[in-house]
């Protein structure tokens, strides 16, 4: 029998690891900030005419990047990610699996579908020492995908930002609020498909507010 | 409700922003020279114009950034948006006897 010790962490450390060997996989699988809605996203599916559509793509890699855009820095970064940093707001570019969002004057989003350690690390080597940071934010927020011919009317309930053609179009992406949530919103295509990039915690709130605001269009139009 | 021309992203609802007081109140050279007086007016004292107002606001929403605005406190127009490093503008119908 082991001697009463004080330190009761180092019994609780040998248990744990005699438990990590007979699982032998990973610890907790990564739960989505949404994952618990996600068959109530799919039941508020509309279809037709007036069809829309919400859907979660959890886990996307994001790194927030801060660097003077007129420094050498920015220029290797824009190398690495093989586009140029978007001057303006709205403006957002693409390439490969990375795509660039203006959020600041000296500041962006890069969302890519590579490894996010990977993302992070390979952006901070190309900034160096110069002023400037390479955050991994990919938990910070999760996407909302909201797409179909009534997209637009659902957004428009809570969206202070003229979504029309004229103003709003594919590969855009401001940051604004929808309810009272802020997000980043990003229009992809014509269908039109928005991606939605609010905060983890918020997530949960604004996935049941468009669930209830997609709900009308399941009836008929009410002149 | 107030649309405030944000210097980077153009004219927002004013829910994106939020409010940062007086603008072009300097922090004193020497804080430590000052008399408890002199710290408190320039804590707390503020002027109370009637009339194009210079006042800080961040686009909390957007952005992030903060930024100068001018307002008119008795129409509450918003008469210019500017940057901080940019100079307050000057105002063609500044001035009056409202």
């Amino acid at each position: 029998m082991a001697e009463p010790t004080l330190d009761t962490g180092a019994n609780t450390g040998a248990n744990t690891g005699a438990d990590a060997g007979e699982d032998a996989g990973p610890v907790a699988p990564r739960t989505s900030p949404l994952a618990h809605l996600a068959e109530r996203m799919r039941a508020a599916t509309v279809t037709g005419a007036r069809g829309v559509a919400l859907t979660e793509w959890p886990f996307i890699t994001m790194a927030d990047l801060r660097v003077d855009p007129a420094s050498e820095a920015a220029d290797r970064i824009e190398k690495t990610l093989g586009a140029p940093l978007p001057r303006q707001c709205g403006h957002t570019t693409a390439s490969g699996p990375h795509t660039v969002v203006w959020l600041g004057p000296d500041e962006w989003l890069v969302l890519s579908q590579g490894e996010e350690t990977a993302v992070a690390a390979e952006l901070r080597e190309a900034l160096g020492e110069d002023p400037g940071s390479v955050v991994d934010v990919s938990a910070n927020r999760t996407t909302l995908e909201l797409s179909g011919p009534a997209a637009r009317q659902v957004l428009e309930k809570g969206c202070p930002l003229d979504l029309h053609p004229r103003a709003m179009g594919p590969g855009r992406a401001v940051s604004t609020t929808v309810g009272p949530i802020a997000v980043l919103l990003w229009q992809v295509d014509d269908a039109p498909t928005y991606r939605l990039f609010p905060r983890s915690s918020f997530a949960d709130y604004l996935a049941r507010w468009l669930i209830d605001a997609m709900s009308e269009y399941r009836g008929p139009e009410i002149p | 409700m107030l649309l405030i021309g944000c210097p980077w992203c153009g004219p927002r609802d004013e829910t994106e922003y939020h409010y940062g007081g007086q603008a072009h109140v300097p922090h004193p050279e020497t804080p430590a020279d000052l008399d408890d007086r002199q710290w408190a007016e320039y804590v707390f004292y503020r002027d109370n114009a009637k009339g194009p107002f210079a006042e800080r606001w961040v686009h909390s929403t957007g952005c992030r950034r903060w930024f100068n605005v001018l307002r008119d406190t008795v129409t509450n127009e918003v008469l210019a948006a500017y940057r901080l490093d940019e100079p307050r503008p000057e105002l063609p119908q500044a001035g009056g006897n409202r």
